[in-house]
């Protein structure tokens, strides 16, 4: 019998987050954003978002307050170093989650 | 309608009337006339297909391989060093399971450089996975090439139909040219399953991890070994896929039958001649001679190499004294590669026939029916004394 | 007249799903996405062997929205050429036909095909991200390893040749449009990708790209050293559209200006460690020379 249903298989990868799992726990640093000092905040305004446009991870949301998205956000510690307000700062995350325990 | 043609045009034929939809080549001789036709089928019109003039054989393959995943008929043709240098790209697409056909205008390879027939080329492939499906005459070429895309689309499995370079390249013969009709009810369209689609979209063949991982939805998917086994599953499976092609093939043509040996005066045979492309018809001559002589000798031509149809062999050679395998390759460092293949397909006969190598046309050595003569009336007539290492024919050692 | 990209109006879209096994502080990563943007939807994408091949995922899940097909090695610019050739075969003209290669399948392994493709005036966006050497194999020198730097195939006395300068080398093709951009300036990198995106005939756009394990830096100041090449005048932002040659941006406001000496940009990373100051000088040397052909309007 002839059969019918060839290429069972073959490698296709389908779209969705997560392919390096939860890499938020590739962080040893913690970005924090003081809403103090960030412009879009203080102004009520869409205004800088440099956070959000540096974030190589797309974690950060480009709202009133930025959000950060820490199941994924490696820590780089770029959009602390491009924040023209020095609204962000980075924070030891070992000390961090032990805070929150 | 027959036709006058070489087997270069005979193949290029046989891709216009399949409606290849891009064509990608690199000139190498002797496939040059066929790429040549193709550009002037497209530049006239009389084939609607993409012609890509690559500046690589692994870019020719490149092109194939990328718009055969985006959805179309893709189609290449090559000899010897060009199929050589597109060698990474062939493992490629059988494991991508690509419906790419492909062309080999049998040519041995460098070092030395030669531009002659022998199969070293399409031997040196024959463990990547490419289907591979030999043409003995023009007939079979343009029949051959028509059935491979049919082949190539039904089971996911690249296909190469190989020919000997200048002995049937360059040749002329009257053969029969399908109506497109024709080709167009046997063949139908194109239309795979995954293929890249902004709409759908999906990341092809990237690192695939050894073991099993879920995906985005949880379930396990396949890892690299599951994937590869599949391929050779199919390949398997291809064997009778090819042989129900083969039967509506002769069905709408009135021509095939022979989808993995053609066979002549070997039924009631105590010896047979085994070998591939132009040579298996050259060997009928001595058959002919040899029967008059009184020695029941038959010869079968291996239609197609991969996969290779161990079973259908095993049956046609079982009860036979003697099988000389006669072949234009060689694994070098041991035996032929189709000498060492039967060898294996007969281990499962209880009662084994003796088989014997012979190595010849190398580079293009010329092949002398006397010769041939001469090596099978030694097999036949002291088979047992034969040693079980290949002798060559028409070395012209200066001693 | 056209609003000028900015972080409030650049579109809140994202083409990359994050999670991916790109390093912290990646400069492919904000190349890639500011890239996607500017491509859309409608866009087919052509990766080899690189760095983005594993950014992308590994099966089966893809961290990218696009479709992609992975091809070898050296076949990028023939691959694009292949989806291109179906795309027309299948009538489907609109779609993005885009190739993203790192350095090294570009200049070293994939020039041929590229160069064969350009040749042709293929109908296809080729993306080359520049991260000076073959990161995703761990940091061994390539065609683009600027002269002096220290790689893991070039450990004590650093890379002894220059820079292969690619995007000259692929205007000499006479291609429509050859751009270079930065990692450090995203805005100017989405406009040049969407200019690509309206042009007829192969596109190549060379990407300055910081890799802080590979440049060895810490990973906050991807964007500060990307823009210190700029600025040091060691890596130009560039159109040439149609033969012409035009400075951009940052690159174009240095002209006439004094630039930062090029030891402030070897000093933010430890690859330049083995440049001894006779070699600085040389170099500082050369970036004064390029800068005076760029002022005398010789380039």
């Amino acid at each position: 019998m002839v059969k019918s249903n060839y290429c069972k298989m073959i490698s296709r990868s389908k779209p969705g987050p997560g392919d390096g799992g939860n890499t938020g726990s590739w962080r040893v640093m913690r970005p924090i954003i003081n809403l103090d000092k960030c412009i879009p905040v203080k102004t009520g305004k869409k205004a800088c978002f440099n956070c959000w446009l540096y974030c190589p991870d797309c974690v950060v949301t480009k709202t009133i307050p930025p959000t950060i998205d820490l199941s994924f956000c490696k820590g780089c510690g770029i959009c602390a170093e491009e924040c023209p307000a020095d609204a962000i700062e980075m924070v030891d995350e070992a000390s961090q989650t032990a805070k929150e325990k | 309608m027959h036709i006058i043609e070489s087997g270069n045009v005979a193949a290029a034929t046989g891709v216009k009337l399949s409606r290849a939809q891009v064509i990608a080549a690199y000139p190498i001789t002797p496939q040059t006339p066929l790429t040549e036709k193709l550009s002037e089928f497209v530049e006239s019109g009389q084939l609607e297909a993409q012609y890509i003039p690559v500046e690589s054989e692994h870019s020719a393959m490149a092109v194939c391989i990328a718009a055969s995943t985006a959805g179309t008929r893709a189609f290449t043709a090559t000899s010897a060093n060009g199929l050589l240098y597109m060698n990474e790209q062939l493992h490629w697409a059988v494991g991508a399971r690509l419906p790419i056909v492909m062309c080999v205008a049998n040519r041995g390879i460098g070092a030395p450089w030669t531009v002659w027939n022998d199969h070293q080329d399409s031997m040196a492939q024959r463990d990547v996975g490419w289907i591979q499906l030999y043409a003995n005459d023009h007939q079979q070429i343009i029949d051959t090439v028509i059935k491979a895309f049919r082949l190539a689309q039904t089971v996911s499995i690249p296909v190469m139909v190989c020919y000997d370079g200048y002995l049937l390249s360059h040749t002329y013969m009257p053969f029969d040219r399908p109506e497109q009709s024709e080709v167009d009810s046997f063949l139908p369209a194109f239309a795979p399953k995954h293929f890249l689609d902004p709409d759908n979209p999906g990341n092809f063949n990237t690192v695939t991890l050894p073991d099993v991982r879920p995906g985005v939805d949880g379930v396990l998917e396949p890892g690299y070994i599951e994937i590869r086994h599949n391929l050779h599953q199919d390949l398997r499976a291809a064997l009778t896929s090819y042989e129900e092609i083969d039967r509506d093939f002769e069905k709408q043509f009135g021509r095939g039958g022979t989808p993995f040996v053609e066979e002549y005066r070997c039924d009631d045979a105590r010896f047979v001649a085994v070998a591939i492309g132009s040579l298996s018809y050259q060997l009928r001559d001595v058959i002919d001679t040899m029967r008059e002589d009184g020695i029941a000798i038959g010869v079968m031509g291996v239609q197609m190499y991969r996969p290779f149809p161990d079973e259908a062999i095993a049956r046609a050679l079982a009860g036979k004294e003697c099988v000389v395998v006669l072949e234009k390759a060689l694994s070098y460092g041991n035996q032929g590669p189709l000498y060492g293949d039967i060898k294996s397909a007969l281990y499962r006969l209880e009662e084994r026939p003796v088989v014997h190598n012979y190595i010849l046309g190398l580079g293009g050595r010329e092949i002398k029916t006397q010769q041939l003569l001469e090596a099978l009336t030694e097999s036949c007539t002291k088979p047992q004394a034969i040693e079980d290492t290949p002798r060559w024919i028409g070395l012209k050692l200066q001693e | 007249m056209a609003e000028k990209t900015s972080a409030i109006n650049l579109t809140e879209e994202e083409f990359v799903h994050p999670g991916n096994r790109a390093c912290s502080g990646c400069g492919l990563s904000i190349v890639y996405r500011m890239g996607l943007k500017a491509l859309g939807k409608n866009t087919i994408l052509v990766v080899p062997p690189s760095c983005l091949t594993v950014l992308q995922g590994l099966y089966p899940v893809a961290s990218t929205k696009l479709p992609c097909v992975n091809v070898t090695f050296a076949s990028s610019g023939a691959a694009a050429t292949g989806v291109r050739a179906a795309m027309k075969a299948l009538g489907k003209n609109d779609v993005n036909v885009v190739a993203w290669a790192g350095d090294g399948g570009t200049s070293d392994i994939g020039i041929q095909a590229l160069s064969g493709a350009c040749e042709r005036g293929e109908e296809i966006i080729y993306i080359c991200y520049d991260n000076e050497a073959y990161m995703n194999t761990g940091v061994q020198r390539s065609g683009t390893t600027p002269q002096g730097v220290l790689t893991t195939t070039t450990p004590i006395k650093g890379k002894l040749q220059v820079k292969k300068d690619v995007p000259a080398i692929i205007a000499a093709h006479g291609i429509p449009y050859v751009a270079t951009a930065s990692a450090a300036f995203p805005l100017d990198l989405y406009d040049k990708v969407k200019k690509a995106t309206t042009i007829s005939g192969p596109k190549y756009i060379h990407v300055h790209t910081p890799c802080p394990p590979g440049w060895a830096f810490e990973s906050r100041y991807t964007i500060k050293v990307g823009k210190l090449a700029v600025e040091t005048g060691l890596f130009d932002l560039y159109e040439i559209e149609n033969g012409t040659f035009r400075l951009t941006g940052p690159s174009e406001r240095l002209l006439g200006k004094e630039r930062r000496p090029v030891t402030d940009y070897f000093a933010t990373q430890g690859r330049f460690k083995s440049l001894d100051a006779e070699a600085v000088r040389k170099i500082q040397q050369q970036v004064d020379a390029k800068w005076a052909a760029y002022q005398s309007g010789a380039v």
